[in-house]
């Protein structure tokens, strides 16, 4: 089975967010960039895969600081083939990274015949849509969102689905395979890989620097950042301040005061 | 600006979804303001009982087709593409739903339209229509505009309360004829429902909920100690769930389950959308969380800033203690 698994970077929240001189933007040289949490989940989704029906698995990135940390883990991690898609723009918006996955893949004849393109389920910043769905639409393939589980019948070409609802609903899905899916969470946690193992890959392995495909002129983005600002919500929480011990007598008296205790 | 404001009516097994009223809404302010009809769009199979529910739009556009029964994204996408291209809105806000997720994204696709996603608000401003945008799990916002007309706007649950969009009015409806490309790559096959828990979070008065922020299995002890305490369940974010340090059953969210308890006390949760449209409407919120500036503590009415490992075992001792008090008085 051919498995490719789009991954993206995105800055790392517990860090503090800067916005740059300008407004628009986050202040890049401050943000520390991490794996999409829900990429993370669309690869061991992947490699769990793999172990179960074989095949192979290509992870795919735009060039992004922290990418080829991201890329050897994933190599690290079991992964067959990692591929960098260069200049593929500063802050590509989702609706660019789609056009540039799609196309970029739509020139592989190998790639091209992928049996399960799986990506996180949405990113932190995915202001103008979500990743699944575009390339998807893009490679004219079918998408499924919000996946938490996938089992593939491999000489039937399906792939049966279960995908999250509301209230703890779950829906069972087949889907016809080559399809596109936004993994939410793998059937396990992310497998995790010591750093040695890391470091190893970085000395054995190759991640593959490729140029990024021609598009058909894009145009002017059809989204446009007026501000970017913190938010200033209108009711911040009343802050107790103190020792541990302190802020817990404080909790107490509120809580006696609404006769909760 | 030409065309109405449409509203996606968001049904599913039969009802039409909280945030569709949310979304009504807003919408409503929004046809307000560029004076022009709300309208609301009803696809499904079986749904014109359900028009009636939609009295806030001044219209209902009921679509029926036997291929619309369940919500695959990609076939609502090509229905709702061919209403758009026939009838130009101005503007379509669309839930953003764990059911519809997607779609949105699809239909504006399809058309090479705007398509801006996690509105908090959607208003009419001197350059078009302008959103504000939840990014970075809350942490930042972003103020937006699209570029051309229709725009497609995804509205998080919380840009209104659903009271607001309730009308005893009854909407005139229009059945209108959708067309369904005959594509059956996606197929739902059932639900399944979730499990009962050991316990039921949405009947508790008082829930300690964890986060990330508790790290490991272990700890979770810390956090029983206090739900004991003040006599309440452990409930907890999706990473936890994920982890499988608790049943599913606990989850509070998005894919989780809605809770209202008295005290909802939120230990090492950042307070991401997801998370907050499922506790929001808690009588009382207590949060914990070493970072000052975690979105929860927008939500909480009051908060600590401090490690909940060191936090947990101080309140319960001090709940503990002035229970002991008490008892002696
Ligand atoms: C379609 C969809 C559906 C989803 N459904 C749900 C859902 O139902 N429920 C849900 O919860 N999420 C859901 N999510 C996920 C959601 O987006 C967030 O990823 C999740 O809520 C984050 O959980 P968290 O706050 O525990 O973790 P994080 O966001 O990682 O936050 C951990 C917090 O703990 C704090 N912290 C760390 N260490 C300590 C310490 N020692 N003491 C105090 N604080 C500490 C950190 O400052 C941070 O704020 C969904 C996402 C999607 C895309
Ligand atoms: N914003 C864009 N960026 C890059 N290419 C685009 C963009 N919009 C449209 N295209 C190109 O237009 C082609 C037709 O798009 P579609 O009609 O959506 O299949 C696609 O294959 C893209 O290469």
């Amino acid at each position: 089975m051919n498995i490719l698994v789009l991954l993206r970077m995105v800055p790392d929240v517990v860090e503090e967010l800067e916005i740059a001189p300008g407004g628009k933007a986050l202040d890049a040289d401050l943000l520390r960039m991490m794996l999409s949490e829900s990429d993370g989940h669309a690869l061991e989704e992947a490699l769990l895969l793999k172990e179960r029906y074989g095949g192979v698995v290509t992870v795919l990135a735009l060039d992004a600081p922290e990418v080829d940390d991201a890329l050897f883990t994933a190599l690290a991690k079991g992964a067959d083939r990692a591929v960098k898609i260069s200049d593929a723009g500063e802050n590509p918006t989702t609706l660019e990274a789609a056009y540039t996955f799609a196309g970029w893949i739509a020139g592989q004849p190998d790639l091209a015949y992928a049996d399960v393109i799986l990506t996180g389920v949405q990113a932190i910043d995915d202001l103008d849509g979500l990743l699944a769905p575009l390339v998807a639409h893009q490679m004219r393939l079918p998408y499924l969102g919000i996946v938490t589980r996938l089992a593939v019948d491999v000489p039937g070409r399906v792939a049966t689905a279960i995908k999250e609802y509301p209230g703890g609903v779950r829906g069972e899905f087949d889907v016809d395979l080559p399809a596109v899916f936004g993994i939410q969470a793998a059937e396990k946690p992310p497998r995790y890989v010591p750093v040695a193992k890391v470091r190893a890959a970085m000395k054995s392995r190759q991640i593959e620097s490729v140029p990024a495909p021609t598009l058909a002129e894009a145009g002017p983005s059809l989204v446009n950042v007026v501000a970017m600002e913190k938010p200033q919500p209108a009711e911040w929480a009343a802050m107790l301040e103190g020792s541990p011990e302190q802020v817990s007598g404080k909790v107490c008296e509120i809580l006696a005061g609404t006769g909760l205790l | 600006m030409s065309g109405n404001v449409w509203v996606f009516a968001e049904q599913w097994r039969g009802r039409i979804s909280e945030i569709t009223y949310e979304a009504l809404a807003l919408g409503k302010e929004l046809a307000g303001a560029l004076q022009v009809p709300l309208e609301a769009i009803l696809l499904g199979h079986n749904v014109l009982p359900l028009a009636g529910t939609l009295g806030k739009a001044d219209t209902v556009l009921a679509g029926e087709h036997p291929a619309l029964a369940e919500l695959v994204p990609g076939l609502y996408a090509e229905a709702l593409a061919a209403l758009v291209e026939e009838r130009a809105p101005c503007a379509v806000l669309i839930p953003l739903t764990n059911i519809s997720l997607g779609m949105g994204t699809l239909l504006a696709a399809r058309l090479h339209l705007p398509s801006v996603n996690f509105c908090q608000d959607v208003r009419a401003a001197a350059a078009g229509i302008e959103a504000r945008c939840v990014l970075y799990g809350g942490k930042i916002e972003s103020r937006v505009t699209a570029a051309g007309t229709p725009a497609i706007f995804g509205i998080w649950s919380g840009a209104r309360s659903p009271e607001a969009g309730r009308s005893d009015r009854a909407p005139s409806v229009e059945e209108v004829r959708v067309t369904v490309p005959d594509d059956t790559r996606v197929r739902l096959k059932r639900y399944i429902e979730p499990e009962a828990g050991d316990v039921d979070i949405t009947r508790q008065e008082v829930l300690v909920a964890v986060g990330r922020g508790i790290q490991s299995p272990e700890n979770l002890a810390l956090a029983e100690d206090l739900a004991r305490s003040l006599g309440g369940a452990v409930c907890a974010s999706r990473p936890v769930i994920d982890q499988g340090w608790l049943p599913l059953s606990r989850q509070v969210g998005k894919s989780g389950l809605t809770v209202k308890p008295k005290l909802y006390v939120a230990l090492g949760i950042s307070g991401a959308p997801e998370h907050v449209e499922g506790m929001r409407d808690s009588s009382l919120i207590v949060a914990v969380n070493s970072d000052p500036r975690a979105p929860i503590f927008g939500v909480a009415h009051y908060g600590i800033v401090g490690d909940v490992l060191e936090v947990l075992p101080a309140l319960t001792a001090a709940i503990e203690a002035r229970k002991e008090a008490h008892s002696h008085a």
